[in-house]
């Protein structure tokens, strides 16, 4: 018996849910003034939260779960059990319209397992966007998940189609690629990768008539890493993710804690999600990007390689360099006061633009949104010293959650 | 005392057109009354005054006015007072607006940040029916919502550009919006309508349900993106206690249920996927084997590369030389046995690193007594590809070394420029390529200031490729 929409519907969400992405921002902008239906505005809309606090912004799904490789991370390996399904182009656009249209989402994020051939996959893949393009005039966010071996001229017209492309680095080193993905080939990714970054540099110059080429992929690209599944420390996986943002440039590396799947395989035994190094991962990232740090300082602190979990990375260096502190808020350069915890980006440039005109005092940085909690012991204010609080041997201790007593049967 | 009435609809014009009067006649923040939407109407002091727009020329910092035109669809009564106060500071000390320290700021920038967020909120839980056919021929949809704060009138823009190309209203107790026709226009609030059922809304549960990872459970997360003084408007919220009851259950019979027996079709069809795959290092062996049999005059026998089949590195040089024919080993010559002694200094570990070369044979000419060296032609480059991409099937490696220009050649499909390309990593479908010079290049340096400084940058080259691969 042929499966209903519903069936399908359940069946290919619940194989994309693996996922991470779901950012239906930094695209450009466009609207549905002069026809059509949709728009996008810069920053993108989280229409909903599933339980999993993951947010839920597109319509996430693959076009079928039939796969001829065999990853063992993955529930859609072709060694797995799972019911198969598989939507026709039109489904996809029909479900992706009618749920645009009663503002359940921003767009839709195309995935796919690889059916026959990479160049077939690839080719309904942007079948289905163009027809949602220029069939249904629609403007908003398209996410489409390349196929690392497809042919170039239909990566082109991806590109031309969606927002943002993505291809999956899976893992952070080769040898546990070639362990678990044993199809999957860590060169295929990164040159796809670097042909999506030719195409968005090439797109941005102008002819010699001075007409533009049609943007590519105006979101830029991003890809996700399976954290937990291998042996690879933090240090490995940052170092990757700098190479990843300075070679390629990726505007995002999505970390994915290895979560059980049903269907498991005998090749990779099932954990408890690393939900707490996910985060930190998240939190290190950010201090890549837009906090000056190195990957070196942040996983210097622990002699393993790895963050440390029970407190953040930008606690954590600056309780292994209490030297550097207490910082002077009223006089420190920028650099320095990105390094101060509890000081976000924000609240850095409230303190630039405050302390050029008068002396700032404790309750200003309240006010400022800084967690003054975190920044009490970093900082010297006209009216707040830390005095002896910076090099206090149990400062540790108070930021760190208490040590939790075994049970004893 | 001065009262001013202003409207439920059209708050921000009304409260800017006031505030220009009152600063014209110079009134003071405590003697305006402000009064909001249906306030009781009669006071102490007489008639309140609805505002007029003014005529008077009245210049205020452009962030003063972001500021307001959100400030004013805050739902606290004291909004249009603390406006209007703060505006006679920002009159007097323009810097005010940096000062992020300033408590009035601070206040006002708060119920700013609430008003956007609560406007983002709409933007994100506002839920449409199907309701049929609207004007000309266009799709009609509706939905119910309820704001913390007076958003509806900032927020339509939004939904105007969004849903151009249909009818629709936003219906909530403090203004029901409505676009029709391409003409926005907003009403009184009004009690919930009666919406006809929805069919979309239980493919929407569907996906709900099934996107959920009963693995990775935060339900904190989740509430504070999404409160729950939200849900009873969202068709997809009445999956959620369902989804947390049942999570713990579902990732726990993941966890026990012991890995199944793959499908039959897996074996078939991972067997056609191998079936494609390249030769084995036996094949690959024999087949040297066979072709260095019966060689011409002026060609070497096939020297295959040597070092870890595993190996994360993989140095690519030009062709063997005398010794490497001789000996059947690749890099044993002097060119050889410099890239060693400067890999050594590098840091670099030869034996664990595969080194082979782009061309597998001797290619000479005979001078007397010696076999002189002869470079490969673009055909022989060409040719020899196929050995050296079925060594890089076979190990894999993760950075590849390409030293000199006709290994250069061979792995990105040109020569030209190597002096201008070195020591960088170029992206190829065999995986990155670190491009330096050839050792030998080195020793045909007859400067010997020159070869000291051109094997110091070849050296730097190397702890580069060195730190490619942690």
């Amino acid at each position: 018996m042929p499966l209903t929409l519903q069936q399908k519907l359940a069946i290919l969400s619940d194989a994309a849910r693996y996922d991470a992405s779901c950012a239906s921002s930094g695209t450009t902008r466009r609207d549905s003034r002069k026809g059509g239906l949709g728009s996008t505005e810069g920053s993108g809309i989280c229409h909903a939260y599933a339980p999993d606090g993951r947010c839920i912004s597109l319509l996430k799904i693959l076009m079928t779960n039939f796969c001829i490789y065999d990853c063992a991370y993955c529930v859609n390996r072709v060694s797995s059990n799972t019911p198969r399904a598989r939507f026709t182009p039109e489904e996809v656009v029909h479900l992706t319209i009618e749920f645009y249209r009663r503002n359940y989402i921003e767009g839709l994020f195309l995935s796919s397992g690889i059916i026959r051939s990479p160049d077939k996959t690839m080719e309904d893949m942007v079948r289905i966007a163009r027809l949602l393009r220029e069939r249904e005039g629609f403007r908003g966010y398209i996410h489409l998940k390349t196929i690392p071996d497809a042919a170039p001229e239909l990566i082109e017209q991806a590109g031309l189609f969606a927002d943002r492309l993505s291809v999956n680095i899976e893992l952070p080193t080769v040898r546990s690629l070639e362990a678990y993905a044993p199809e999957k080939d860590a060169g295929t990714i990164r040159a796809a990768m670097a042909e999506v970054k030719a195409k968005r540099t090439a797109s941005k110059d102008r002819t010699h008539t001075g007409k533009r080429p049609p943007r590519f992929a105006p979101a830029g690209q991003s890809t996700q890493m399976i954290v937990g599944a291998d042996e690879s420390t933090d240090r490995t996986i940052l170092g990757q993710s700098t190479q990843l943002y300075g070679d390629h440039g990726l505007k995002r590396v999505y970390y994915s804690a290895f979560s059980p799947i049903p269907e498991s395989s005998a090749k990779l035994p099932l954990i408890k999600p690393p939900l707490v190094r996910e985060h930190r991962l998240y939190q290190a990232d950010w201090l890549l990007r837009f906090y000056g740090f190195g990957v070196d300082e942040i996983t210097g602190s622990r002699p393993d390689g790895n963050l440390d979990l029970e407190v953040d990375p930008k606690l954590a260096w600056a309780l292994a360099h209490r030297d550097r502190f207490p910082v002077d808020v009223q006089r420190a350069e920028r650099e320095l006061l990105l390094r101060v915890p509890g000081f976000g980006t924000k609240t850095v440039k409230r303190v630039l633009a405050t302390r050029r005109h008068r002396t700032l005092r404790y309750e200003d940085l309240q006010r400022m949104g800084a967690n003054l909690k975190h920044a009490r012991p970093f900082i010297v204010l006209r009216d707040w010293r830390p005095g002896a609080l910076t090099d206090s041997a149990d400062l540790r201790a108070r930021f760190a959650p208490p040590p939790e007593q075994l049970s004893l049967f | 005392m001065r009262t001013i009435q202003l409207p439920r609809i059209g708050t921000w014009t009304a409260w800017r057109d006031a505030a220009r009067g009152l600063l014209a006649d110079g009134v003071p923040a405590e003697a305006v009354l402000w009064r909001f939407g249906e306030d009781a109407p009669d006071d102490l002091f007489g008639g309140a005054v609805t505002p007029a727009p003014s005529s008077a020329d009245v210049t205020v910092p452009k962030g003063f006015v972001d500021l307001a035109s959100r400030v004013v669809w805050h739902s606290d009564p004291e909004r249009f007072a603390r406006l209007y106060a703060f505006l006679l500071r920002v009159k007097r000390h323009p810097r005010l607006l940096s000062d992020r320290g300033d408590a009035d700021l601070a206040r006002l920038r708060a119920m700013e940040k609430n008003v956007n967020r609560c406007a983002h909120k709409m933007k994100a839980f506002v839920r449409f029916r199907d309701i049929g056919a609207g004007s000309g021929g266009r799709r009609a949809f509706a939905a119910w919502f309820e704001p913390s704060h007076h958003t509806v009138e900032p927020t339509a823009p939004f939904f105007a550009r969004r849903f151009g190309d249909m009818d629709w209203i936003i219906a909530t107790p403090d203004v029901t919006a409505r676009f029709e026709a391409g003409k926005v226009s907003f009403a009184e609030g009004q009690p919930r309508p009666d919406l006809p059922e929805d069919g979309a809304e239980a493919l929407w549960g569907t996906y709900f349900r099934n996107i959920f990872n009963p693995a990775r459970v935060k339900v904190q997360a989740m509430t504070s993106e999404m409160p729950r003084k939200y849900w009873k408007n969202l068709p997809e919220a009445r999956h959620i206690p369902e989804l947390i009851a049942g999570a713990e259950a579902r990732a726990a019979e993941m966890r026990a249920a012991m890995p199944a027996l793959p499908p039959v079709r897996a074996e078939r069809i991972l067997g056609r996927a191998r079936a494609a795959r390249p030769v084995t290092w036996d094949e690959l062996r024999t087949r040297a084997a066979e072709a260095s049999r019966d060689l011409p005059e002026g060609l070497g026998r096939i020297v295959l590369g040597e070092g870890p089949a595993d190996a994360r590195l993989m140095v690519v040089g030009e062709q063997p030389g005398d010794h490497e024919d001789q000996q059947g080993r690749p890099f044993v010559g002097p060119a050889g046995q410099l890239f060693d002694k400067v890999a050594g200094q590098a840091g670099l570990d030869r034996q664990a690193a595969y080194v082979t070369n782009a061309v597998k044979q001797f290619k000479f000419r005979r001078s007397g007594k010696r076999r002189l060296h002869e470079p490969p032609n673009r055909t022989e480059i060409e040719h020899a590809k196929w050995w050296l991409e079925a060594e890089l099937k076979l190990v894999r490696p993760e950075l590849i070394l390409s030293m000199g220009a006709t290994a250069l050649q061979s792995l990105t499909g040109r020569r030209d420029g190597l002096l201008k390309r070195r020591g960088a990593v170029e992206e190829t479908p065999h995986g990155p390529v670190f491009v330096t010079v050839h050792p030998s290049y080195l020793l045909r340096l007859p400067d010997p200031v020159r070869r000291t400084e051109e094997t110091e940058r070849f050296r730097e080259d190397l702890v580069a490729a060195r730190g490619r691969i942690v």
